[in-house]
C-alpha cells in the first residue's frame, strides 16, 4: 500500500466516521441520562430527508440544517413523552419511532416531490459544500505531514468539523461542568439526584434534546453533504453501528472517538479492498462488515475489559411517595 | 317485489361474475421499491404504458420485507387477478409454494429461476451480460486511464452476472484493461445506500477509474452523483438514466422490463405459462441507451464497433460467457 492510497484510506473513513461519531455522542448523551435510544437510525432518517427537502424549497443548506435538527427533535419529544412522562418500554418506543420515520420520509417525498420517495437533487447553495482550511495551499508542499493536511484534514463539510469539536465538548460538559455530573447521576441513581432537589424528568428531557440535536446534524450531513439527495432508507443501518460503538466505547466520549474511527477505517478498508489481501490468505469483505458487530459482542462479553451501561438504564423513574 | 328482488340478484349476480371474468393482472414490486429509477420503475413504466393503451387497470404492491412476499401473492390470487406478475429473483420460491394452490391463476416472474416449472408458471430472464457486454465496450473505448468500474448492489450471482459480461465487452476492446469490481454489501440495505454507492465510486476513482457502470438500484444514485461531481462517466442500468446528470452518464444499459411486463399483462389469461423465456439482444429484450444527453458522448465509430458486436453476438459469432454457466467469471476474480 503505498502513501497515496493511505491518505485516500483516512479520507475515506473521516467520511465515514462522522454520521456514526454524531450518533454515537448523540446515544452517549441519552444513555448517561438512563434514556436508551434505540431510535438513532429513525432521528438520524428523518434528519436527513427533512434537511434535504427544505434545502431544496429553500435553496438555502442552513435552513436545511435547521429543519433536519427540528424533525430529529420532534422525534425526540415523542421518545421523551413515551419514556420519561408516561414511563413506557424504552426500546419499544425506540423501534416503533424507527419504522414511523422509515415510512414517514418515504410518503411525505413522494407525495411532495413525486420521485418515488426520493428528493430532487440539491444544488448550489443548497448543497453543503466542502471547505477548505486555512494554510491547505500553503503547506500543501510540506513533505508527509503537507499532505496529510490537506486532504485528510481539510477539504470536508464543516459538519465533519462539529462532529469533531463535538468530542472534547461532550467531554468537557459530562465531566467537567455541574450539569454533566447530575446528568450522569441521574443515569445511575436518579433517587439521589431527586433527593438533592434536582429534577429527574428535565434533566433527562434534555439529554434526550441534546441527542436530538446531534442526530439532526448526522441526518442533514448525510443527506445534504456526503449525498445531495435523500433516498429512501439511506442511513442503511448507521444508527445501529453507532449504537454498537457506544458499547464499544463503554458510553464514554474519547472512546467513541476511536470506536467510530475505527469502525469507520473498517468500512473505508472494506470498501477500497473487498477481500483484503494479507498474502498468507484473503479477508473476505463480508468479514469486515461484520468486524463491527463481533468486536461489540466481545466487548460485551467482557473478554476485552467490561461494558457497563448506566445502571438506571432503560428504567423509568418513580418518585416515591 | 319479487321480480324486482330477482332482477336485482341477477345484476348483482352478473356484476360479480363480470368482476371475475374481466380479470385485472396485478404487479408485485421487490424490495427496491416502485420507483427506484431502475429495475422495478421499468416495470411500473411497461404497466402504465399496458394501462393507458388498453384502458384497462391493475393493482401493485410493493414488497416491505421478506415475509410478505408469499402473502401478496396469495392475497392477489385469492382476489380473482390474473396474471400476477412479480419482479426480482427472489420470488421464484414463493411462487413454487403458491403456485399449485391457485392452478387458475398464472403467475410471472422476471429474473427468477426454478429446476421445475409449475404449469401455470413463466419465468423470464434477460440476457443481461450481453447489454452488459456492450456498455462495457463503450466505457472501455472512452476510457482514456486504462481502468474502469463497476459497482454492484447486494453481491448475488446475478449481479455478478452483470459485471462479468461488462468486464468481457471492457478487455474486448482493450485486453490490457484494469476492470475494478466492487459490491455494496450482503443484505437488502446493499440496494439503497446512496452514500456507500458514492464511497465506492470515489475509492474507485482514487484507483484510476474514469468510466463507473453501476448495477446497484438505488445505491447506484449515488454512484452516478459522485461520478457527475468528480467529472468522470458512469453508466446507469435496468431504466434509461441517462437524463439523470446528461453529458456524465455515458449509456444505460436497458434491460427492457416494462416490455416485458407489458406483454404478459397484453396477453392476460392467455400467457402462455409452464415454460421459462429468454430475452437477450436478439429478441431486444437488452441493450444500450442513446438518447438526446448522451448523444454527443457516443462517436459514431463506438456506435459502429458496438452495433458490430451486437451483430456478431446475435450471430453466435461471439460467445459471451455467462455467469451462470460454471459460477465464475473468465474475465474478472471477484
Amino acid at each position: 500500500m503505498d502513501f497515496a492510497t493511505l491518505l485516500q484510506l483516512l479520507e475515506s473513513t473521516i467520511r465515514m466516521s462522522t454520521p456514526l461519531l454524531l450518533a454515537c455522542l448523540a446515544g452517549l448523551f441519552s444513555e448517561r441520562s438512563g434514556i436508551f435510544d434505540i431510535g438513532l437510525e429513525g432521528k438520524m432518517l428523518i434528519a436527513a430527508f427533512f434537511s434535504a427537502a427544505i434545502a431544496y424549497n429553500t435553496g438555502n443548506v442552513w435552513l436545511g440544517l435547521l429543519a433536519g435538527i427540528g424533525a430529529s427533535l420532534g422525534l425526540s419529544a415523542i421518545h421523551g413523552l413515551a419514556s420519561i412522562t408516561f414511563r413506557g418500554n424504552q426500546l419499544i418506543s425506540g423501534v416503533a419511532l424507527n419504522f414511523l420515520a422509515s415510512g414517514i420520509t418515504v410518503l411525505i417525498a413522494q407525495s411532495w416531490y413525486k420521485q418515488g420517495g426520493k428528493t430532487p437533487t440539491l444544488t448550489g447553495g443548497a448543497r453543503l459544500n466542502e471547505i477548505n482550511l486555512p494554510l491547505t495551499e500553503t503547506l500543501r508542499d510540506v513533505p508527509v505531514l503537507g499532505p496529510i493536511y490537506a486532504q485528510v484534514i481539510s477539504g470536508h463539510a464543516p459538519l465533519v468539523y462539529v462532529a469533531f469539536l463535538a468530542v472534547p465538548a461532550t467531554w468537557w460538559l459530562l465531566f467537567r461542568t455541574r450539569f454533566g455530573l447530575r446528568l450522569r447521576a441521574v443515569g445511575e441513581a436518579p433517587e439521589a439526584v431527586d433527593t438533592a432537589g434536582i429534577s429527574v424528568i428535565r434533566l433527562r428531557y434534555t439529554a434526550v434534546a441534546i441527542c436530538g440535536i446531534l442526530c439532526g446534524i448526522a441526518g442533514a450531513y448525510m443527506a445534504t453533504g456526503l449525498q445531495p439527495f435523500f433516498g429512501k432508507e439511506m442511513t442503511a443501518g448507521r444508527g445501529y453501528i453507532a449504537l454498537a460503538a457506544l458499547i464499544f466505547a463503554k458510553w464514554r466520549p474519547w472512546y467513541a472517538l476511536a470506536a467510530c474511527l475505527l469502525f469507520g477505517f473498517l468500512q473505508a478498508v472494506a470498501i477500497r479492498f473487498q477481500n483484503f489481501d494479507l498474502g498468507a490468505f484473503t479477508v473476505p469483505v463480508q468479514v469486515m462488515d461484520a468486524l463491527p458487530y463481533i468486536l461489540t459482542v466481545v466487548i460485551l462479553a467482557g473478554f476485552i475489559g467490561k461494558a457497563i451501561p448506566p445502571r438506571a438504564g432503560g428504567t423509568p423513574y418513580v418518585k416515591e411517595r | 317485489m319479487t321480480f324486482m328482488q330477482k332482477t336485482l340478484g341477477t345484476v348483482a349476480a352478473l356484476a360479480l361474475s363480470a368482476g371475475a371474468a374481466l380479470a385485472d393482472p396485478a404487479l408485485v414490486y421487490d424490495l427496491g421499491g416502485k420507483f427506484d429509477k431502475s429495475f422495478n420503475e421499468a416495470a411500473y413504466n411497461g404497466a402504465e404504458r399496458w394501462a393507458k393503451e388498453t384502458g384497462g387497470s391493475y393493482k401493485d404492491i410493493e414488497m416491505q420485507s421478506e415475509a410478505q412476499r408469499e402473502q401478496a401473492l396469495r392475497r392477489f390470487a385469492e382476489a380473482g387477478y390474473n396474471p400476477v406478475i412479480t419482479t426480482g429473483f427472489s420470488f421464484a420460491e414463493p411462487i413454487k409454494n403458491v403456485a399449485a394452490d391457485y392452478p387458475d391463476t398464472k403467475f410471472v416472474n422476471v429474473d427468477g429461476f426454478l429446476p421445475e416449472i409449475p404449469e401455470n408458471v413463466l419465468l423470464i430472464n434477460f440476457q443481461e451480460h450481453q447489454g452488459s457486454y456492450l456498455v462495457g465496450m463503450l466505457a472501455a473505448m472512452e476510457s482514456k486511464s486504462g481502468t474502469v468500474g463497476f459497482v454492484g448492489g447486494m453481491d448475488i450471482p446475478l449481479i455478478r452476472h452483470f459485471a462479468c459480461g461488462y468486464a468481457q465487452g471492457a478487455k474486448a476492446v482493450n485486453p490490457d484493461i484494469n476492470v475494478i469490481a466492487n459490491m455494496t454489501g450482503t443484505t437488502p440495505a446493499a440496494w439503497n445506500d446512496p452514500v456507500k454507492g458514492a464511497e465506492l465510486a470515489k475509492a474507485q476513482i482514487g484507483q484510476g477509474a474514469d468510466v463507473i457502470y453501476a448495477a446497484a438500484g438505488g445505491t447506484g444514485l449515488g454512484v452516478l452523483q459522485t461520478a457527475a461531481d468528480e467529472g468522470i462517466y458512469s453508466i446507469g442500468v435496468d431504466s434509461n438514466q441517462n437524463h439523470l446528470h446528461p453529458g456524465s452518464v455515458l449509456t444505460s444499459m436497458l434491460k427492457r422490463v416494462d416490455n416485458a411486463v407489458y406483454e404478459a399483462m397484453t396477453a392476460g389469461a392467455d400467457l402462455e405459462t409452464g415454460k421459462f423465456m429468454t430475452l437477450g439482444l436478439a429478441e431486444e429484450g437488452v441493450g444500450y441507451a442513446v438518447d438526446e444527453n448522451n448523444s454527443e458522448l457516443i462517436t459514431d465509430e463506438m456506435t459502429a464497433t458496438v452495433e458490430d458486436a451486437k451483430a456478431k453476438i446475435i450471430s453466435g459469432d461471439i460467445d459471451v460467457v455467462s455467469y451462470y454457466a460454471n459460477d465464475s467469471c473468465p474475465a474478472l476474480d471477484f
